[in-house]
């Protein structure tokens, strides 16, 4: 028997939801700042709109459904569904405003694929974008790829066990520190010292590469911002291409490959246990896939015949495969060129890295690499079942942070999650070959979208299907929380509607 | 007869100058066209057109522009002294500079990594960029100062506190 939520429940979520509101809206005092220092008082007063939108939702939800009850595991996992929903529509708010979108669903779509890190974009004339819209652009990105709730977390909701539950429902899973509240500052700790570093690497590298200054920091903030966060945003419409610069490119698959692993390997970094990223099975996966793949798309690229020489290959095959594998999206090739140029081999070999992601705790999206590193355990294991005695006991160990064994549990989580990501790929696969568009760059673009990656083969602009933006939109949403939190919430409407 | 032939060919070249300057601008091809058939077109010259966008970045003797035909923009390579013609590049705050740009496009350019450009051996301003004037969106301000008294309401509102 399916139970109806009860009046309980729904005054917790909304209760919630709205501290995530308000502490989402005024995020939006950073780019109003921003807009202050460069006298764009247009841009300025559409945050001052959405800002004023953002709270007067937020302190409704806060006030009505004020509660000192804390949150179940059901109602946590809807909060954080919600709450993205929520960003998107209210992170829409300044992009419509902006004349820079044809609709306010091409502006939830961007606002979505910002949040959820993703990268694709129907914005128009981008290059004529000003400093605040820009940098909202690529903010969405950094507290999309921090966690939405986390900023919450951090700031609003202390010393709850409920914090964690919306914690796991973020698709974070795994503390860093004891307390999930350090964890989350931990996070924004990491987050900020390496954005400034960052910005001053790109910085320096944009002044070295002939641009003045303002600019260079500026565009060193936003793109370290979405490349740690691996968003794939760019200040200009050419994405990396537009510096023209070898050294920006090295700094930025630095940065990718930072934004790639776990958070926790992060503050073992920190904590000098460099020893465990040679140990840590993740990123031996990491490592070991980056270089199957990259041997894949060269051989495609030689085969097409796609660059001249093997430095040009190498340069740009592995940069645009650094950016798919860590979900990034930068680009330093033009989307058509994919399709034109790179040929079916190297095209699959991207749409593989894509599928497979970075690592668990990171902003990467896709089925990441501890699963598959179980995964193969797990066949391993099995192998080694067959072909040894049959009273032999078969014991699978694995290192991740700490020496474990593996269970079958793990494995049969892992093999769902990988599972539903690999319907979701080619369910949008499929809805695009619905509209028209050949299977490969269905696929291509579907996976890019579900996996949170923002690379483009060129189906991604303002005129394609309506249905087609929303599948996107729904793919880099689920993608994104790994499915948990999403089916909860639609086990939650069909409760509200069978449920007694 | 040497002064006639003269002035029969300068009566030539002015006449042709024109044509043969439209023949060039007839021949200006879009970014699509130059990338979706990027092989078709490696190594040969081409004249493109667009606006300056972002800024200019000298690199030693030489600058890369980027330069938009509304659809998308390709980095072109010029001498530094053909860059300082650049009045005015597109941002937020000015319309760039509308340039034709006459040079070698290459699908993968061996001296710059791989990237699809274009090596310019002349640059022709077509239409002069300009600063653009803001003015205050009268509309976004009464809505905005609308919300605020809303927002000002509901922050009197007692909340409905249940444990």
């Amino acid at each position: 028997m399916i139970l109806r939520p009860t009046l309980e429940d729904i005054r917790s979520i909304g209760y919630y939801l709205g501290k995530v509101v308000i502490g989402l809206g005024l995020t939006m005092l950073i780019p109003i700042a921003l807009g202050l220092a460069f006298k764009e008082f247009n841009p300025v007063l559409d945050f001052i709109i959405a800002i004023e939108i953002a709270l007067l939702f937020g302190l409704l939800l806060v006030k009505l459904c004020a509660t000192d009850k804390d949150l179940n595991w059901m109602q946590g996992m809807i909060v954080v569904s919600l709450s993205w929903l929520a960003a998107m529509l209210l992170g829409a708010i300044p992009f419509y405003l902006s004349g820079h979108w044809n609709s306010f669903l091409d502006a939830c779509f961007d606002a979505m694929s910002g949040f959820a890190t993703t990268g694709l974009t129907l914005a128009q004339d981008i290059d004529h974008f000003s400093y605040t819209h820009n940098f909202w652009r690529h903010l969405t990105m950094f507290i999309g790829g921090q966690g939405i709730v986390i900023i919450a977390l951090s700031f609003f909701v202390k010393g709850l066990s409920g914090a964690f539950k919306m914690y796991v429902g973020e698709a974070r899973d795994e503390k860093v520190l004891p307390n999930v509240i350090h964890t989350a500052r931990f996070i924004w700790t990491v987050g900020i010292v390496y954005l400034t570093l960052g910005t001053l690497s790109l910085g320096l590298a944009g002044i070295l590469g002939g641009m003045r200054p303002v600019n260079a920091f500026f565009h060193g903030a936003c793109i370290f911002m979405t490349a740690f966060d691996t968003g794939g945003f760019a200040p200009q419409s050419q994405s990396i291409l537009y510096y023209h610069s070898l050294t920006f490119e090295l700094v930025t698959v630095s940065i990718m490959l930072l934004g790639a692993i776990n958070f926790k390997l992060h503050y073992h970094l920190w904590t000098g246990n460099r020893r465990e990223i040679l140990k840590n099975l993740e990123t031996v996966a990491l490592f070991i896939s980056i270089a199957a793949i990259f041997f894949v798309v060269a051989v495609g690229l030689d085969r097409s015949a796609a660059y001249p020489q093997l430095v040009m290959l190498f340069r740009k095959g592995f940069y645009q495969l650094i950016s798919g594998h860590s979900g990034t999206g930068f680009m330093t090739i033009y989307a058509r060129q994919f399709i034109n140029e790179w040929g079916s081999l190297a095209l699959v070999g991207m749409i593989s890295a894509m599928a497979l992601g970075g690592a668990t705790c990171s902003t990467t999206g896709g089925i990441k690499m501890l699963r598959l590193g179980l995964i193969l355990k797990a066949l391993k294991q099995d192998l080694k079942r067959i072909i040894l005695p049959e009273k032999a006991v078969v014991v699978e160990r694995y290192h991740h942070i700490k020496e474990a064994f593996l269970e079958d549990k793990q494995v049969r989580s892992a093999f769902l999650i990988t599972l539903s990501y690999l319907a979701l790929y080619f369910l949008g696969a499929l809805i695009g070959m619905f509209f028209g568009y050949p299977f490969l760059d269905s696929l291509f673009e579907s996976t890019s979208a579900a996996a949170n990656v923002g690379l483009s083969c060129g189906i991604t602009n303002v005129n394609m299907p309506a249905a087609l933006k929303v599948t996107y939109m729904m793919q880099m949403w689920a993608g994104r929380l790994e499915f948990m939190s999403v089916f909860t919430l639609f086990g939650f409407i069909i409760a509200a509607v069978k449920g007694k | 007869m040497k002064t006639s032939l003269q002035s029969a060919l300068l009566i030539l070249v002015i006449l042709v100058m024109p044509c043969a300057a439209l023949a060039a601008d007839a021949m200006a091809v879009s970014s699509a066209e130059l990338i979706n058939n990027a092989r078709q077109y490696d190594g040969k010259t081409v004249t493109y057109e667009g606006e300056v966008i972002g800024e200019a970045m000298p690199r030693g003797g030489y600058a890369w522009l980027n330069v938009s035909d509304g659809l998308n923009a390709i980095g072109v390579w010029v001498k530094r002294e053909m860059a300082r013609d650049i009045a005015h590049t597109g941002s937020y705050r000015a319309k760039g500079d509308w340039v034709a740009v006459t040079g070698v496009f290459n699908r993968a350019c061996p001296m710059h990594g791989g990237d699809l450009d274009i090596h310019a051996f002349e640059l022709r301003r077509i239409g002069t960029g300009r600063i653009i004037k803001q003015r205050l969106n009268i509309t976004k301000r009464n809505l905005s100062l609308v919300l605020l008294g809303l927002l000002c309401l509901v922050l009197i509102l007692r909340p409905s506190k249940r444990s």
